[in-house]
């Protein structure tokens, strides 16, 4: 630690203003940053400095993160040799994995943080955190099997349009990472939705088993809910799917982590969960009685279990800046977000994983949320004064 | 001495002024990323670069045109029934263009389908009709219809030019993008076929602009 210390001091001077490297000051500043707490002290204003700065409520949502990576690793190894009927070790799968998963995770932050450090030099403004999550989310939200140089057009849309135009980390009125997964979605279909899940690299000596269906739960739930995986296979995330968002387990850990710290909001977990539950059962009673096999008759609590609901409850619609901002407003965010999902899922078979494109959508509206809570507040007061 | 008693000189067909009529609406009070008119016949034909260019003519037709005809007659039109009579004036060369499209060009006029029709809505026409050809002089505003249609012309086959080269890889019908290209995993962008990409273009050629025009800096 010293000796980074020292090397850090010794090339401090080079970006300080008025020398040769000036433009770079805010490059090194981030690296300084990251690697150390600023030793610099407010002049003025306010004295009191939080230790929850952007930089450690962005740390914290990675931590909450790793389960989830972990376990997508671990389930993209599974996956892969269950398709090809192999036998395989914990060790196995991790390895697998990790050859897969982490390439797309290195170019994810090299893209998206590319162009962060171009607007922080073009522009003169320090280089914010926030990518550091979003770099880490649009891995956990595509299929293994992406190409990668979509991984980096993604990053790069989501990072310039959907974040520096609008003035940065903080400016965003949508969820970057989520903008980065529609935009692929709508831009490359054939390799975001249909049999893409598992990563079906040939193995010497072996054949992809007969029984093997790319098919994900969403599809197999809207044709016939009774062939879906047992409940705990899906909450454990023992099913195909986007890197990240199979195991609802994984996802929860993230949501204790995120509530304990304070980082995400509980209001709006909770809500998201209890709308979906409310709508599903709502669905169940008005199912067609005389078509068992018709989608509206899946149990409620399996909206939970299917595809990225947790994980877009948890660490997607929770995000600081694109969510709603009262408390009520949380709530009524929450659950209609948990509606919605449930009601495109069910009535819209185009788009199966309606999480994505429900938790744009309620960022849009996030604001008008705020304003009519707000107003709504203004008038009880008055009434009451 | 004769000469100098005449009549003070008359401006010339391209003078300074008149040059500035068609090169304006171009650049500085653009059409569309200025003033922010016809967006969404925009949005609806710029998937290919032919369908642009085909409406981009049909356009500037019938913007110079209704600019002239209105002008000629702006002195024996009543103010209270003048827009009737622009919107008599802009339908009438409207349908000439549909027809001529659909006796000459049927493939392209399927393509375009109700977005010809549609010119007569497209806010540019009736916004310099009420604008400029009301108070001027035919020939200013004949090359003031002319200019508009032109600025609405660039955006319209710039967008265009984007979306069927990352779209579908060829520009007017001509594959640029090689097999190779293909066979190494590069796929044609799905979100280009779509409408909302014409809107993400036009918003990126607006940032371009205002980066490089100062005298836009200001408009909000």
């Amino acid at each position: 630690m010293k000796l980074a210390r020292k090397l850090v001091d010794s090339v401090k001077p080079k970006f300080a203003k008025g020398s040769k490297l000036e433009k770079y000051h805010y490059l090194f500043d981030a690296f300084e940053t990251f690697l150390f707490v600023p030793d610099t002290t407010t002049k003025n204003g306010v004295h009191v400095r939080d230790a929850m700065d952007l930089k450690r409520t962005m740390l914290m949502v990675i931590i909450a993160l790793i389960p989830s990576m972990l376990f997508g690793i671990w389930n993209t190894g599974h996956q892969h040799y269950l398709a090809f009927g192999m036998e395989s070790s914990f060790m196995d799968n991790m390895i697998f994995g990790l050859i897969k998963v982490l390439p797309i995770i290195v170019v994810s932050y090299a893209a998206g943080l590319g162009v962060e450090f171009l607007f922080s030099i073009t522009k003169g403004h320090p280089v914010s955190e926030g990518y550091l999550v979003t770099g880490l989310l649009i891995p956990l939200t595509l299929p293994v099997t992406v190409p990668l140089w979509m991984v980096a057009l993604g990053a790069v849309f989501c990072t310039l349009l959907g974040k520096e135009i609008f003035g940065g980390t903080g400016m965003n009125f949508m969820n970057p990472a989520l903008l980065a997964r529609a935009f692929m979605f709508f831009a490359f279909p054939a390799f975001m939705s249909g049999d893409i899940w598992t990563d079906l690299s040939p193995e010497v000596g072996h054949q992809v088993v007969d029984a093997f269906s790319g098919a994900t739960n969403l599809v197999v739930f809207d044709t016939n809910y009774a062939s879906l995986p047992s409940a705990w296979d899906m909450f454990m995330g023992f099913e195909q799917g986007s890197i990240g968002e199979t195991s609802v387990l994984a996802c929860l850990i993230g949501a204790v982590i995120l509530i304990v710290s304070g980082v995400g909001s509980w209001r709006i977990i909770v809500s998201i969960f209890v709308g979906g539950y409310l709508m599903g059962l709502l669905m169940n009673i008005l199912a067609p009685a005389d078509n068992l096999a018709h989608a509206m008759h899946t149990p409620a609590h399996f909206h939970w279990l299917m595809g990225s609901f947790a994980f877009g409850a948890v660490f997607m619609a929770t995000d600081p800046v694109s969510a709603a901002q009262t408390n009520t407003g949380k709530i009524i965010y929450g659950l209609l977000i948990g509606i919605m999902i449930v009601v495109l899922r069910v009535f819209n078979p185009a788009y199966p994983e309606a999480v994505m494109l429900t938790i744009l959508l309620l960022n849009v509206f996030a604001p008008i949320i705020d304003h009519i809570v707000v107003e709504r507040h203004i008038k009880t007061r008055l009434k009451n004064a | 001495m004769a000469e100098v008693l005449e009549k003070p000189k008359k401006e010339g067909l391209f003078s300074k002024k008149n040059i500035a009529i068609i090169k304006d609406p171009l650049d500085d009070s653009n059409p569309v990323t200025v003033q922010v008119l016809g967006i969404c016949s925009a949005l609806a034909v710029t998937v290919q670069v032919k369908p642009a260019i085909i409406m981009t003519l049909g356009v500037i037709f019938v913007t110079a045109f209704s600019n002239l005809i209105v002008s000629i007659i702006r002195k024996s039109i009543p103010t209270r029934v003048r827009i009737i009579v622009q919107l008599i004036v802009v339908a009438t060369l409207v349908t000439i263009v549909d027809q001529m499209l659909k006796a000459y060009m049927f493939d392209v006029s399927k393509k375009l389908s109700v977005f010809v029709g549609l010119i007569i809505t497209n806010c540019i026409v009736m916004g310099r009709l009420e604008a400029f050809a009301f108070a001027q002089k035919p020939w200013p505003s004949f090359l003031d219809g002319i200019g508009n249609g032109l600025g609405y012309g660039i955006i319209l086959i710039t967008v265009a030019v984007f979306r069927e080269f990352f779209g579908s890889g060829s520009i007017l019908g001509f594959n640029l993008v090689p097999q190779w290209a293909y066979d190494h995993g590069y796929v044609n962008n799905g979100l280009m076929m779509l409408p909302p990409s014409a809107l993400f273009l036009i918003g990126g050629y607006i940032w371009w602009q205002r980066s490089r025009n100062k005298k836009l800096t200001n408009i909000s």
